[in-house]
């Protein structure tokens, strides 16, 4: 326990509520002078943070800002740091997976010249079979070989103290350190924090190492050298030199754990053992899940049973002795838990340390047996970790036998190695009040949840805990906020299984969760609900009315989107709601809440004005007036069920998986449910219908002018256009709306708009990007935003009718326009990128104009979080079952990786031409060599040529007509196209994509350009635009951004546009037409407008074409093929500036702040801004008239 | 000449106060006019839908977004400052930067908190307020009466907030305009500004679109207002300023002659340039020299409804003479 009285005077202070990060980052920031880090989730809140801080001016203990440097990737930020530390600053970094191992080199190199470093790790898995953002110890895992010294943190409090033990310890041994906890589950818990003040902070830095770190420095005034390269004679040696660094290491950490107990209480050890002290049987972990188990011995422990858990901390250097020492003698059977798989190892890593420990220590039981060790993997990307697993884990270590090698959290019935786990076991003391949430992101749950720990943790001395499970999609983001409060320390780091209150802050999750599932019996239920009490009953599907009979659930209603809206606060209906959990929870009196409530609005909301607290307060009085409880009566009278997760037309596959992941029952899916190789079919987007629009678009096709405009803006394909033959109308429902289609070429045939009404998100973006105003009306356009529940079912029958409509010929769309493009089947659809997304009209162009030959490299970033985040994905087939090919691989390689795509392809093609010379005289292969198929039209008729092929490949009785049937259809073109935002293009993947631009391969880009880091939370990159506020630029970036179109232009033979699909839709449709015509490199550089930018996306149209019309997004095409005709390669398909620039800044949040932070400075960077695009204009402008010499064919290089 | 008039608590040398306008954002327009010897400017207004519009734009683009994504718990840094600062700033910069007096300017139609502003206006240097109660009655639910009770309250509230002096700028569109003065007065205006000037909405009937412009005044709206100013000075001891209309000396002259205590002007300083204050100011020094009056104060109201020689000249007859004019045509 804490022992706050021996503390020093000024440590008596408030706890603090706080995540991981922030705990962590608090100490890492006070003792560091430099700080270079890259984003990464779960780690990018720490950087952000101490950026946030030196913005602010606060001082490190010494007095000095840390200079906080953001970075073009991990590797980046490795290096600075590696440079810092030479030249004698005390640096450090954050990161997490893909980013530890991009800066594995560094580590390497910063371990082997003996530098004290700190580098925090909040754990998470590295990509394998797929990407997963959540924790586990792969990545750590991986740095073991560095030399790196390993400290693991379980909790809040210990990731505070273990990051000062690791910045104490560093500089005292000379080992950098790599701290870790969980990614997420202690990085984003809140938890309560005894923090650590400036001076205990300077009280326990000696100096003296610091001043020892300073004359190690590189400076010529001392001049050495580092970073030699050595010969057998010498390396080895050297490398062996370091031993008795290492050796020293692990008593340096211990003594700076006991000072830090000696002045907090905290006392930790470098392994610590909890449970029986005469413990027969004994679990070993290391992070989080220690927690847990901890918890769980006790538990044990005080029903009589001999268990204990020894929990280590420092794993490298590991020291033998100490974790023999620490391990009581009684214990005759350990289990290692490794949350880290390396396959085809004897043993996981954890499990291999402890064997050689015991062996070198020669450690046996009392009676001098060997100790009987299993190993058991669990945890894998925060897969649940709770007492039940801890328990099984137990209970199989008492068995006769115990299983060597196990799982457990999950069923293993392809390996059999899972155990057996009780899922009713449950050890939570009932005096704890456990919370469940079910919000939406834009209502504000958790952010009033936040609050309300604060509040209860800060304010009333009780210990509170929070963690927050958030959705995978981002348009209607669902998120389920995991609330405890009690009087006794909170170390339960799992999900709460039994909950005492339940609010659900949607009412229509009513119909798509069970959120009575984990409620306990006699739990509180607070719904937020359209309906009174004495109403409501009979609107709850009967599911619920079951649960809360058989639970007697206490029912209450609120009415809190009235209150809200009344209050003019929207759909913000969060003050509201936490204010009637104040009321009904018992965590403290209700008018105290209130008024804390208010202070915390104040705080939270000061900053964006009064008027916003105002409507709060209000909020906050008039929601109890509204709070009610429900009598329900004795027995079930609804007749409605909650509809099924996905329809019964769904296939197998998504009914027996998808249908399990989308109901948030993924845990209880076995193993061999799975692919085993991380490939899952396409289209299955399609079978989850969210209803998350409040309003949709509804088509008047008399106002229409069939301009197809709205479905080309729309990001979710949600809003599609059909052109067919009339007589296919037969059957159609009485509603369905169809009219002439008007264009000359497809004359006679009919055309319908029509919404999918339970995938659209309601952005509204179509309806403003629409031209057609009725005359008479002109506020009624051809279509307008209605409510989506009353035509819901009407809609959904005309969408699904209008689905199976046949597809328009191919062939038949002459004019392939941004209208003629419309007319083509999208084959990405419904994906889960937020309402308005600014991106995903391009890929869906993408696939509608190239989609039944295309292969999409796909960086890691937004697109490839709405692009292959399970349970569902957007790409999709057309009816010959030909559809986009899609692959991440990582961030910064994807320039390379879709290259790989097009070498293969190329093999295979060529490959393929050579069987078919081959097999002459019984093929006549010459047309289908030679056919060019630049053009769709050509691609279709080498289709044709195909299928004729494989029509005669069968009576050919020779191995290379067997080997062609394989890879025949590689003879049709492929479209490679290698897709990513501006944090690839223009950082982390840039020398590759250079690289790639470089050589003459047909490979087409395409960067979707939300000019900043848009999935991990807004950080500026390259393509930051001058004077805009991101996170690493909060006062506005004070550099324009890099010209990526005009450094690919240099090379001469690359393809290059940009475009803004809102401010010119044709230039757009033409540009990636031209693009992928092109055989050599494209890059098409897409405007994207993003939620980053700080306004409301609905205008996202009207906003590029201010910003085309400002001159800061000139739009143009070069294309290296005008060289040959001796005209200027660069079109300027944009007018001259109109002096737009200011007017544009004035309407962006990120440009406003700054603004708002100083307007001289925005003034400044309005005029340096308008200059930007005027000087950039005239050299376009330039490049646009320029007379070139006429290509010489006979100089040209052979490609 | 005595020109001195008194006006919000304050002495001011001549009637001539810059009304209203954007001139204040370059403080180089501004040093002109004090040199040009404007008695006291009235600073923009600051909009109660701006104040509110930008708070609620600023939550609606910060927070709408965060907390709903795993990999982002914000997408924006968080501003340092909240919504009107740069009013403030704007405030305090003048007040640096000039001696005259700064009137403050409120502009909503609803109460609420922005009212709050009210107090930081006067720490940041302004030495009166301007509130202007800019209002277009849409709602066929609202009744007169409801909507002069809220405005109303919303003068009493601010007067109960702050110990400042108030001036309230005024529609011409109320069923008794006398009334709603008395009213005003009653709940704590220390004048009454008449009258506001609306931005026009205009349409353009290619995109079917309604644009919104503000075209600069002209003398010819100096009429309605010189009516008002005589109705109300004949009933009210209360100060009132004029606004809209004045481009020469002669029409600020008509203006104290039906009640003005203060003459603000805009529209003819954007045209001529903030020197041509002091070309008013002698126009109407010279003028009053010419006739023989010993001071401003001797003309004020001599043309008002209760001691012009033919009040109904403001009144009704008014029409029918012109009326018959036109028959005489």
């Amino acid at each position: 326990m804490k022992n706050l009285t021996k503390a020093a005077p000024e440590a008596i202070r408030p706890p603090s509520m706080v995540d991981g990060n922030e705990a962590v980052a608090s100490i890492a920031y006070r003792l560091s002078e430099v700080i270079a880090i890259y984003p990464i989730t779960p780690a990018s809140p720490m950087g952000e943070l101490s950026d946030a801080w030196a913005a602010e001016g606060r001082p490190n203990v010494w007095d000095a800002i840390p200079d906080v440097v953001e970075m073009q990737s991990e590797a980046g930020a490795a290096g600075a740091v590696h440079g810092a530390l030479q030249a004698g600053a005390l640096a450090t970094s954050f990161t997490a997976s893909q980013g530890l191992l991009l800066m594995l080199p560094n580590m390497y190199k910063i371990a082997g010249e003996l530098t004290p470093f700190v580098l925090h790790v909040s754990a998470r898995t590295i990509a394998t079979h797929a990407l997963s953002i959540f924790g586990d110890h792969s990545d750590v895992m991986a740095a073991r070989g560095t030399g790196f010294a390993l400290l693991a943190s379980a909790s809040v409090q210990e990731a505070q103290d273990l990051a000062l033990v690791s910045h104490m310890a560093t500089l005292e041994s000379r080992i950098p350190f790599l701290h870790f906890f969980d990614g997420f589950r202690t990085s984003h818990e809140v938890n309560r924090l005894e923090t650590v003040t400036d001076d205990e902070l300077r009280g326990l830095i000696n100096p003296q190492r610091i001043e020892q770190h300073r004359q190690r420095a590189l400076t010529p005034d001392r001049p050495l050298i580092r970073g030699t390269a050595q010969n057998p004679d010498a390396f080895f040696q050297a490398r062996e030199a370091s031993n008795p660094f290492y050796d020293a290491c692990p008593r340096i950490v211990q003594q700076a754990m006991d000072r830090l107990a000696a002045l907090s209480g905290r006392s930790y050890h470098l392994f610590d053992y909890h449970g029986h002290p005469e413990a027969e049987r004994a679990i070993v972990l290391m992070g989080s899940a220690a927690e847990t188990a901890r918890e769980t011995v006790a538990h044990l422990t005080a029903s009589g049973e001999r268990v204990g858990l020894l929990q280590v901390r420092l794993l490298r250097p590991f020291s033998s002795s100490d974790f023999a020492a620490a391990l009581p003698p009684s214990v005759r059977k350990l289990a290692v838990l490794d949350r880290t798989k390396e396959p085809g190892a004897p043993a996981d890593p954890l499990l291999q340390d402890v064997l050689t420990a015991l062996d070198a220590t020669g450690r046996r039981t009392a009676s001098g047996q060997p100790i009987e060790l299993v190993g058991g993997r669990y945890g894998l990307a925060s897969k649940e970790f709770n007492p039940a697993c801890v328990k099984a884990v137990f209970d199989q270590l008492a068995a006769e036998q115990s299983r060597p090698r196990f799982t457990v959290g999950i069923v293993d019935d392809v390996s059999r190695l899972s155990l057996e786990v009780d899922r009713d076991y449950d050890i939570e003391p009932p005096g704890r009040v456990r919370a469940l949430f079910y919000g939406l992101g834009s209502d504000g749950t958790v952010s009033a949840n936040k609050n309300s720990i604060k509040i209860i943790g800060e304010q009333t001395g009780r210990h509170a805990q929070g963690y927050f499970v958030y959705d995978s999609k981002k348009a209607g983001a669902v998120t389920i906020s995991h609330l405890r409060f009690g009087d006794e320390p909170i170390h339960s780091t799992y999900l709460i299984g039994r909950a005492s209150f339940v609010a659900c802050h949607q009412w229509d999750f009513l119909d798509r969760f069970d959120v009575a599932e984990r409620a306990e019996q006699g739990a509180t239920l607070l719904l937020n609900s359209p309906h009174t009490a004495d109403q409501v009953w009979d609107h709850l599907p009967r599911e619920l009315q079951a649960s809360i009979l058989e639970k007697q659930l206490k029912v209450h209603v609120v009415n809190a989107d009235r209150v809200a809206r009344e209050c003019g606060l929207g759909g913000r209906i969060n003050t509201v709601m936490q204010t009637c959990f104040f009321a009904l929870a018992d965590v403290m009196p209700v008018e105290d809440a209130i008024e804390q409530i208010k202070l915390a609005i104040e705080k939270s909301y000061g900053r964006r004005g009064p008027e916003l607290v105002a409507r709060n307060h209000r909020a906050v009085e008039q929601a109890l007036a509204s709070l009610a409880q429900v009598r329900p009566p004795a027995q079930v009278t609804s007749q409605r069920r909650r509809p099924p997760v996905v329809s019964h037309q769904a296939p197998d596959f998504v009914q027996k998986i998808t249908a399990v992941l989308l109901a948030g029952k993924g845990d209880l899916l076995p193993v061999s449910a799975f692919p085993v190789d991380g490939s899952w079919p396409v289209g299955t987007s399609q079978w989850e219908k969210r209803n998350i629009a409040a309003e949709i678009p509804l088509w008047d096709e008399k106002v229409c002018i069939q301009c197809n405009q709205c479905a080309l803006v729309c990001p979710h394909a949600a809003i599609r256009t059909k052109v067919y033959e009339t007589e296919t109308l037969g059957g159609a429902p009485a509603s369905f709306q169809s009219t002439e289609y008007k264009a000359p070429e497809l004359k006679g045939l009919a055309y319908t708009v029509q919404v999918a009404p339970e995938d659209c998100t309601g952005c509204a973006l179509c309806v403003e990007i629409c031209p057609a105003k009725d005359r008479s009306n002109p506020r009624h356009k051809a279509i307008d935003m209605e409510p989506q529940a009353p035509v819901r079912e009407r809609e959904r029958e005309k969408y699904d009718f209008f689905l199976g409509l046949p597809e328009l010929d191919r062939a038949r769309v002459t004019r392939l326009d941004a209208k003629g493009s419309q007319l083509l089947q999208p084959l990405f659809e419904y994906s889960g990128a937020c309402a308005g997304c600014g991106e995903t009209p391009y890929v869906k162009l993408l696939t509608q104009l190239f989609g039944d030959r295309l292969l999409i490299a796909n960086a890691t970033g937004c697109s490839s979080i709405y692009g292959g985040n399970l349970p569902t994905t957007p790409f999709t087939t057309n009816d010959q079952g030909r559809g986009p090919a899609w692959a991440n691989s990582l961030f910064e390689d994807n320039a390379e990786f879709g290259l790989g795509f097009r070498l293969a392809v190329d093999s295979l093609r060529r490959e393929a031409e050579s069987l078919l010379r081959r097999l002459e005289p019984e093929l006549d292969w010459q047309a289908i060599v030679s056919a060019d198929q630049s053009e769709e039209s050509e691609v279709m008729a080498q289709r044709e040529r195909i299928v004729v092929l494989r029509e005669l490949l069968p009576r050919i009785d020779r191995p290379a007509a067997r080997r062609l049937e394989v890879i025949a259809d590689y003879l049709v073109r492929k479209s490679v196209w290698l897709v990513g935002g501006d944090g690839w293009a223009y950082d982390i993947g840039y020398g590759g994509l250079d690289h790639v631009l470089a050589l003459r391969r047909d490979v087409n880009v395409l960067v979707l350009d939300t000019q900043v880091y848009s999935n991990t939370g807004g950080q500026q990159s390259k393509a930051t635009p001058l004077g805009a506020a991101a996170k690493f630029a909060i006062t506005g970036k004070e550099t324009p951004q890099k010209d990526l179109g005009m450094e690919a232009m240099s090379y001469g033979h690359v393809f290059v546009a940009q475009v803004a699909f809102g401010a010119d839709m044709n230039q757009a449709v033409r540009a990636l037409r031209e693009a992928e015509a092109h055989r050599g490199p494209s890059l098409v550089i897409a405007y994207s407008p993003c939620v980053a930018h700080g306004y409301d996306l609905r205008y996202g149209g009207e906003h590029q074409k201010l910003l085309v019309q400002s001159g800061l997004w000139p739009l143009y095409r070069f294309d290296p093929r005008r060289f040959d005709q001796g005209e200027p390669p660069l079109v300027l398909d944009s007018k001259r500036p109109r002096g737009r620039v200011e007017q544009l800044l004035r309407q962006e949040a990120r440009f406003r702040m700054v603004e708002r932070l100083d307007p001289k400075r925005f003034d400044g960077f309005v005029k340096q801004s308008q200059r930007i695009a005027d000087q950039r204009r005239a050299i376009y402008e330039q490049l646009a008239g320029i007379a070139v010499p006429v290509a010489d064919a006979e100089a040209e290089v052979p490609q | 000449m005595n020109l001195t008039c008194s006006y919000l608590g304050l002495e001011l040398p001549h009637p001539f106060v810059v009304g209203a306008s954007p001139m204040v954002d370059d403080l180089d327009v501004v040093r002109r006019l004090e040199d040009a010897g404007a008695a006291a400017i009235v600073v923009r207004s600051l909009f109660e839908e701006q104040v509110h519009h930008d708070e609620l734009a600023a939550a609606a683009a910060i927070d709408g977004p965060a907390h709903a994504f795993a990999e982002a718990t914000t997408y924006l840094p968080e501003p340092m400052v909240r919504g009107a600062d740069d009013y403030l700033e704007l405030i305090a910069g003048l007040r640096r930067s000039v001696d005259i007096p700064l009137i403050a300017s409120l502009n909503g139609v609803h109460g609420g908190r922005w009212l709050d502003y009210a107090d930081d206006l006067m720490t940041a240097g302004a030495d009166a307020l301007e509130l202007n109660l800019y209002h277009l009655p849409t709602d066929w639910r609202e009744s007169g009466s409801a909507i002069e009770d809220r405005l109303l309250s919303m003068v009493s509230g601010l007067k109960a907030r702050v110990s400042a002096k108030v001036a309230v700028k005024l529609s011409p569109a109320y069923t008794s305009l006398p009334h709603f003065a008395r009213g005003l007065v009653d709940a704590g205006a220390d004048a009454l500004v008449l009258f506001n000037r609306f931005y026009q909405a205009d349409i353009d009937p290619e995109n079917l679109d309604v644009v919104r412009r503000l075209e600069l005044s002209t003398s010819s709206e100096l009429l309605l207002r010189l009516r008002w100013l005589a109705v109300i000075s004949a009933q009210l001891k209360t100060p009132l300023a004029v606004t809209g209309g004045v481009h020469t000396g002669i029409d600020a002259i008509k203006a104290v002659m039906a009640g003005a205590s203060v003459v603000q002007v805009v529209s003819v300083l954007l045209k001529r340039g903030p020197e041509f204050l002091a070309t008013l100011r002698s126009e109407l020094e010279g003028w009053l020299e010419e006739y023989g009056y010993a001071s401003l104060e001797e003309m004020r109201g001599s043309m008002n409804l209760s001691r012009c020689p033919d009040p109904s000249a403001f009144e009704r007859a008014n029409y029918m003479e012109i009326l018959r004019s036109w028959r005489g045509l």
